[in-house]
Parts: structure tokens; C-alpha cells; sequence
């Protein structure tokens, strides 16, 4: 196959297609970029230049509830993704490795309804169904619960793209040395998709770590998470002490998503 | 216990089918046992609560906005034919149909340009680059905009320049550029793994066959192509009709969307049951959206 997959297009088609994907790009890049530079702005006008300086990153280590929203945010981030990434796990096997059982159907769909429902409908749904039934007080543990119930169906689809990848004669190779279903999991199948599931709890972490509608309405008092508390700024005012937060938000969102990335790629590289 | 040898030993051995059976019930006790603790919690924390939201819809409202099951009715669907919330539904709609049309615009020459012109090992770090700034906060790229349309900022400040336009923010434009970047990569990605997995020999086929450039990419690339250009349209079709961190931030009064409203209701307005219909209304048309996806044989993403 040569390059240009399909015909070389007439020259100015090709430009058009060149000059689009760089105008995406740019668009994609610029307004990150913006965020980052100003940051770093000594200036307390947000869109004047002036001069580097780390003071905003300064003021916001000293802001004490941003920080306690940073602590939350950890802590349910870790949960959730821990929770979700073995029932997420577990899902996959199931729909991967067994083809037929009462309820797959609807198991399969139910599971992809958490990720296109838009979030305010999610949050609505969530915040009516804990003051109502009165089961859990509105706080962290709402929260948590609340991630679990979305990222359990991204973890689910990470894993189970693996699992398409990995040939199911490994177990039954397993079975023929006399290892037991556990052993054979144990040994085989979890470190064959391992890639799969770290990348998927990788991303459980950031959609945890990202999330503002549904937090925002199943939260208590004195629970908030980072981004509900920058959300809470934004909406008051612009400073630049948002923009050093922000940029901060964006390189734990980037380490995450490159880690993730790392270990799908590596998982591909292995077949 | 038994191996999987044996579960494998038992399927093949098709002569004798009471065996066959056992194993078959085996097997589906087994897959369903794996699922069971998503499935469990999914249908606490995901299917009763969509069924709560519908079974509140219909619930009246107390003094204090609380909304009380005592006194069922209608009213709450009622309302949803009022002006006011008509006009924003259209509003939502219109909004969510050319954001969809214009990251279908941009996304489609966008995903053609990386999956036929760049080679294979650039084509997957392009991709990657797609997905940074997709995964990076939401909140965070969104407040770039209300950076860049303030009246201070870059984009503003240009318009301004060139005499061509002013300040955007808390406009419906600004509402409008702030979902096109939010949900452009969710056209992207689809549209890519379809072009990518798709047999160009076809195309050149066409082209032996002297079917002209254009003609090939309407006759052949597109229809092939069509699952990726449904299942991107859904997955930004849906979110914005929904958003509501966007029109919050970039947006204004004459720009409250559906997701905003809803949201009101649920805060300063206090009335729940109102919106429990609103939100009622789009996880039905969701769900349509959703079934007419798998309909047309989807689930290629």
C-alpha cells in the first residue's frame, strides 16, 4: 500500500485537507496553551503579561480549601477507581468469555448507557435517587458511589477491547496442565490483559478526578472535590489563580492519560 | 471443581446431549456470576435511579419544592408545552444539531486527512494528540475560552483588530464554539476507526472503473464510512443537548440550554417533578437516539 491510501486528491483538495488538520490542531492546542503561559504570569490581570513568577502556584498551596477539595478529590478518585476497576474487570470477563447466560442482552446494553447519558441527566437521576431513598447522606460517600456507577462501564470497555485481543486457547492451555479456574485466571488471563485493566483504571482515575455535574449534585457539606470548587471560582470571577489550579488539573489529567495510553500501547505491542 | 478441560471436553462431545445441557447451564451460571456485582450495582445505582427520575416527574410539589408522591399528576409534562420552555427546547436542539453538523464538517476531513495521508507510525501519534486535550479537564478547557472571548482576551482583541466581530462571551456564539471544542474529538475517534479499518482497494477499484475522484468518495468511502459518521454524530448529539458547564461558563441568559434549565430547577427554582419531566424527556429521546444506533448495526466505535 502506498502512502496515500485511496487516489491523490487534485491539489487543492490536498491543501484543504492539510490546511484543516493543522487548523485543528491549533485549535485543539491554543486555548491549553494560553491557560499554561498565563499561569505563570506574574501580573494580576489575567490576560496582561507580566513576567514569570510561581506566585499564583503559591497562593494557591496556601489555600486551605482548595486543598481540602484536592484531598477529597484524591481519596474518591482512589476508591472509585479501585471498585470500579474490579467490577469493571469482572463485567468484561463475563460478557468476553460467555457468550450465553440469562440477561447478557441487557447487561451489555445497560452497560453503555452510563457513558452517553449526558451528565446533568446522571446527576438528576443520582441526586433524586439518595435524598429520596435516604440510604446514604449526601458527601463523600455519595460521591464515590456516584463515580463508581459511571466508571465501571469505561473500565469495562477498555478491558474487554483486550480481551477481543487475547486468544482464549491460553486458559484452555492452562486447563490442560491441571490448573485450576482460579489458577488459571491468576496466572494467565490477568497478566495477559493486566495492560487492558491498568489502562482502564488509569482512566477511571481521570474521569473521577475530572467530574463537575454529578459531583456537584451529589455532594455534601464540606465535601467538595477540586473541580466543583474551581467550578464554584469560575463562576465568580476570573483570576489567575484559576489558571495556575487549572494548569495543575491539566498535567495530572496529561501523566494519566499518557500512562493509559502506555500501557494500551504496550498491550498492543505484545500480540 | 472442574477444569476447563473438562467444560471444553463436555462441549465437544456433542453425542451426548444431557451432558451438553449441564455444561451449557454451567457456563451461563458462570458468565452471569461474573457479571453479577456490576450488574448488581448498575441496577441500584443506575437503572432504579432512571426509573425514580420518571416515577418524580409525576409527583406534585410540596411548598418548600420538595416533590411529594402524594397527589400524582400530570402537570410536570404539562408544562414542557409552555413558550418558555419551548423555546429553550428548540434552543437545545437547534444548538445540539449544528454542533453535530459542524464537528461532522470538521472532524470528517480532519479523521480522512490522518487515516489516508500520514504514515502508519505519525498516524498514531496525531491520534494521541487528539486525545490530550480530550481528556484534559473539561472545566479547565472551556474556561480557556472564557479567557480568550473576555473582552480582554486574544480571540476579542483580534476581532476587534480586524473590525469582523467583538466581544463574544455570554453569547450565543461563544456557547457554540465552547461545544464544538468540547465534543470534536468524540466525532474524531469514530470516524477514524472507520476510515481506518476500511478496504481501500475498493476505492482504487472505483477508480479503474473511471469513476472520477469525487464520485468514488460519494459512491464508496462515504457509505463505508457511515457507521463511524452515526456513531460520532450520537456521541455529540446527545452530551450537548445536555451540556450545561459550557453554557454556564460562556454563556448568558438568552443562551440557557436545557442542561442549564434543568439544573435550575433542581437549585433556585425548587421544583424537582419539573425537573424530573425535563430530564425524563431527554433520556427518552436518548434512548431513541440509542436504539436506532444499534439499528442501523452499529457498535463499531
Amino acid at each position: 500500500m502506498t502512502l496515500h491510501q485511496g487516489a491523490v486528491a487534485r491539489p487543492w483538495v490536498e491543501r484543504i485537507l492539510a490546511i484543516n488538520g493543522w487548523f485543528v490542531f491549533a485549535f485543539l492546542y491554543l486555548p491549553i496553551m494560553v491557560v499554561v503561559v498565563f499561569s505563570f504570569s506574574g501580573s494580576s490581570n489575567v490576560g496582561i503579561w507580566g513576567g514569570f513568577s510561581l506566585r499564583w502556584y503559591d497562593q494557591m498551596l496556601g489555600n486551605q480549601q482548595l486543598m481540602n477539595a484536592l484531598k477529597n478529590s484524591i481519596v474518591i478518585a482512589l476508591w472509585s477507581t479501585v471498585i470500579a476497576t474490579v467490577l469493571g474487570t469482572a463485567a468484561a470477563l463475563s460478557l468476553d468469555r460467555y457468550r450465553r447466560w440469562v440477561g447478557r442482552g441487557a447487561f451489555d446494553g445497560l452497560l453503555y448507557l452510563p457513558i452517553i447519558i449526558p451528565d446533568v441527566t446522571m446527576a438528576v437521576m443520582l441526586l433524586l435517587w439518595f435524598t429520596q431513598t435516604g440510604l446514604v447522606p449526601l458527601g463523600r460517600t455519595s460521591i464515590t458511589l456516584a463515580h463508581i456507577a459511571f466508571n465501571i462501564s469505561f473500565v469495562a470497555i477498555v478491558v474487554r477491547a483486550r480481551l477481543a485481543h487475547m486468544d482464549p486457547e491460553m486458559e484452555d492451555a492452562a486447563a490442560d496442565l491441571y490448573a485450576g479456574r482460579w489458577q488459571a485466571f491468576r496466572r494467565v488471563t490477568l497478566p495477559l490483559i493486566l495492560p487492558g485493566v491498568l489502562g482502564g483504571a488509569l482512566l477511571a482515575l481521570t474521569l473521577s478526578l475530572d467530574d463537575v455535574v454529578i459531583t456537584s449534585f451529589v455532594q455534601g457539606p464540606g465535601a467538595t472535590t477540586l473541580p466543583v470548587y474551581v467550578f464554584g471560582l469560575i463562576r465568580r470571577s476570573v483570576t489567575p489563580e484559576i489558571n495556575a489550579v487549572s494548569t495543575f488539573m491539566i498535567a495530572i489529567s496529561m501523566v494519566l492519560v499518557l500512562g493509559s495510553l502506555g500501557f494500551q500501547r504496550r498491550s498492543e505491542k505484545d500480540d | 471443581m472442574t477444569t476447563l478441560k473438562e467444560r471444553k471436553g463436555a462441549q465437544q462431545e456433542s453425542s451426548n446431549p444431557k451432558l451438553e445441557r449441564s455444561a451449557r447451564r454451567r457456563e451461563s451460571w458462570r458468565g452471569f456470576f461474573h457479571a453479577a456485582p456490576a450488574y448488581v450495582y448498575l441496577t441500584v445505582f443506575f437503572t432504579l435511579p432512571l426509573l425514580i427520575v420518571f416515577v418524580f416527574s409525576f409527583a406534585s410539589r410540596s411548598r418548600t419544592g420538595r416533590p411529594e408522591l402524594e397527589g400524582w399528576n400530570l402537570d410536570s409534562w404539562a408544562r414542557l408545552g409552555e413558550p418558555l420552555v419551548r423555546t429553550i427546547v428548540v434552543r437545545s436542539f437547534t444548538m445540539a444539531i449544528f454542533n453535530t453538523l459542524l464537528c461532522l464538517l470538521i472532524a470528517y476531513p480532519f479523521a480522512y486527512w490522518i487515516a489516508t495521508r500520514a504514515r502508519q507510525s505519525t498516524r498514531t501519534l496525531l491520534l494521541v494528540a487528539v486525545l490530550i486535550p480530550f481528556w484534559s479537564n473539561f472545566l479547565v478547557r472551556t474556561y480557556a475560552w472564557r479567557m480568550l472571548l473576555d473582552s480582554d482576551g486574544y480571540i476579542t482583541q483580534i476581532g476587534e483588530f480586524t473590525g469582523l466581530w467583538g466581544r463574544m462571551l455570554f453569547t450565543a456564539p461563544a456557547v457554540f464554539i465552547g461545544l464544538v471544542y468540547g465534543y470534536l474529538p468524540f466525532m474524531v475517534l469514530p470516524l477514524y476507526a472507520a476510515l481506518e479499518r476500511m478496504d481501500w482497494s475498493l476505492v482504487e477499484a472505483g477508480r479503474d472503473l473511471f469513476a472520477s475522484g469525487p464520485k468514488a468518495f460519494r459512491k464508496i468511502t462515504l457509505p463505508l464510512s457511515k457507521p463511524g459518521i452515526i456513531a460520532g454524530s450520537i456521541l455529540v448529539f446527545i452530551p450537548s443537548l445536555g451540556a450545561y458547564v459550557t453554557p454556564d461558563i460562556l454563556g448568558g441568559a438568552k443562551t440557557t440550554l436545557l442542561g442549564n434549565y434543568i439544573v435550575t430547577q433542581f437549585g433556585s427554582a425548587r421544583n424537582w417533578p419539573f425537573g424530573s419531566a425535563l430530564s425524563g424527556a431527554i433520556l427518552f429521546v436518548m434512548l431513541l437516539a440509542t436504539v436506532a444506533y444499534f439499528r442501523t448495526g452499529g457498535r463499531t466505535v
